[in-house]
């Protein structure tokens, strides 16, 4: 569904990420993971249109998709959930979600509205109030609703744990697994490495802009001497 | 007390016409992080209309839609023509571009109508006074009053129920995650020129019905006047830049109506008291009475 060959991108003079490829199937889970700085958000932003690629390809369901605008992929089914999430802290949470649904068609707008009220209750019982009002784990539920609105098939998530409590950690896995059990295609870029490759179909890792290692989740992580070399044993949820 | 309160409607009249002028360019600055100083050419353009239309035999009855389609229309193109392919400079490269479309719609007027005052008739009932309470009241404040609160009122509807305010305050907030949900940057912006050439032309509606007359270099004493109401109200905050225009419009006026009269020139003396107020204020609070925090650029 999604192929990333050999993409370069750069901020100035800085390159972030050399020549990386990774690829995504219908309906798999992937996990990239890797150390702080290793290009992780760079990959996503770059795949979501928010950065250009200097050299490489990414192609969507076999449609060059490089260097596309992100409302224009949003609209072909590819979401993201940006780091650090990027709430509209000035808006409600039904504004969020709302604004999610930009690219619906009104009908479709309100019944999936309805529908992250059902699955969100914590988004329903703040239905108005402003989003800056939320607590993390709040905001962080609303995010993954906010780009759900647009129902993409593609759904790309950059550290939704980040910041959060263990137990609200606990939430955010609940959620990522209740999306591939509906058949929800995603990449999560996460620093619990262990966790997220422990329900990952496959996973990538990244070290300073180079993808080093890949396999099945499982494959990975039990490889316990990649994760000693590579990420410094296993990440908490500290950021 | 009748003097008072005669005062206060005067302040709230001139102030309003502020807070459109101001409305707009917060709304601008929230989008592109620019303060548009060529925001104040689109009431010229709006007089030189009337003059224009005047001079073959138009009426004030459908004047003001003409007035603000030039004024909308106006706002569309100055963002098509120049701001749209800076863009993504910095800053100060978009403030420059704003002086320049000031400067060249000043020569332009000059060259292509007359540098001199072209004036044209107002409507008959614009200075009618009505007694009230024994307060005698301008009838042109309170259409100004009324026609301003209407505005905002329909300004806060789009702003609050239409996924294009909704979009509008998104991106002012953070572009790049207005991009992701879907928002198109194009559509965006000359949308949001729209409606601040929209809020422009009830303004210089307002304005032209009490000065009858179209001047190159007129739109540029109002841009400053509303430039200072949205700072004072905080750049970028809506509801800020409203309240900066009537705070702005009640200061000039009182400080008119109750400063001793200097022997001569009391009037400049009550625009400097002004402007030191206004100065005090930026040291107490220099972001305005709402802080925006952030103010994301494309």
């Amino acid at each position: 569904m999604l192929e990333v060959d050999g993409i370069t991108t750069r901020y100035g003079a800085i390159t972030a990420l050399h020549g990386a490829s990774l690829e995504v199937r219908a309906g798999e889970l992937v996990a990239l993971v890797g150390p702080n700085g290793a290009g992780k958000t760079t990959l996503l932003n770059t795949v979501a249109g928010l950065l250009r690629p200097a050299t490489g390809s990414v192609r969507f369901d076999g449609a060059d998709i490089t260097g596309a605008e992100p409302a224009t992929l949003v609209r072909q089914g590819l979401a993201l959930v940006p780091e650090h999430r990027r709430i509209f802290k000035d808006l409600t949470v039904e504004e969020n979600l709302r604004l999610g649904g930009t690219t619906a068609s009104s009908a479709d707008r309100k019944r999936r509205l309805e529908e992250a009220a059902d699955v969100f209750p914590v988004l329903r019982a703040k239905w108005n109030t402003s989003a800056g009002f939320l607590s993390g784990g709040e905001a962080q539920q609303l995010a993954v609703a906010r780009a759900l609105m647009s129902n993409p098939r593609l759904l790309l998530l950059d550290e939704p744990t980040m910041g959060l409590a263990p137990t609200l950690v606990d939430v955010v896995f609940d959620l990522l697994q209740r999306l591939r059990e509906q058949g929800r295609t995603m990449l999560v870029v996460e620093q619990n490495a262990h966790r997220i490759l422990q329900i990952a179909d496959r996973g990538y890792l990244l070290r300073t802009g180079n993808m080093v290692a890949s396999g099945t989740g499982a494959e990975l992580a039990a490889d316990t001497s990649l994760f000693e070399s590579f990420i410094g044993g296993s990440a908490g949820s500290s950021s | 007390m009748t003097k008072l309160i005669q005062t206060l409607v005067d302040g709230l009249g001139i102030g309003s016409t502020y807070a459109l002028l101001a409305l707009g360019i917060s709304l601008i600055f929230g989008v592109m992080h620019l303060v548009n100083f060529a925001h104040g050419e689109l009431i010229t353009v709006g007089a030189y209309t009337a003059y224009f239309f005047f001079l073959h035999g138009g009426s004030w009855w459908w004047m003001p839609i003409a007035i603000i389609g030039a004024a909308v229309l106006a706002s569309v193109s100055m963002e098509f023509v120049a701001f749209r392919w800076v863009r993504n400079s910095s800053p100060f490269t978009l403030l420059l571009t704003s002086f320049a479309i000031e400067r060249i719609s000043h020569a332009l007027w000059q060259i292509f109508v007359s540098p001199k005052q072209r004036s044209f008739p107002k409507p008959e009932w614009v200075f009618n006074q009505f007694e009230i309470f024994g307060v005698s009241i301008e009838v042109m404040d309170v259409v100004t009053i009324a026609v301003t609160i209407a505005t905002l009122c329909v300004t806060a509807v789009v702003f609050k129920r239409t996924m294009f305010g909704i979009s509008v305050r998104a991106a002012a907030e953070d572009f790049d995650a207005a991009r992701l949900m879907g928002t198109r940057a194009n559509r965006v912006i000359s949308g949001a020129f729209a409606f601040a050439g929209l809020l422009a032309g009830v303004a210089a509606t307002l304005i032209l019905m009490r000065t009858p007359a179209a001047e190159p270099s007129m739109g540029s004493d109002w841009l400053m006047k509303a430039v200072i109401a949205a700072v004072i109200g905080g750049l970028g905050s809506f509801s800020g830049a409203v309240v900066g225009g009537i705070v702005l419009g009640l200061l000039e006026t009182l400080t008119r109506a109750y400063l001793p009269e200097v022997a001569t020139g009391w009037d400049k003396f009550s625009t400097a008291v002004v402007f030191i107020i206004i100065a005090i204020f930026f040291v107490v609070r220099p972001d305005g009475i709402f802080k925006v925090s952030h103010a994301e650029r494309v």
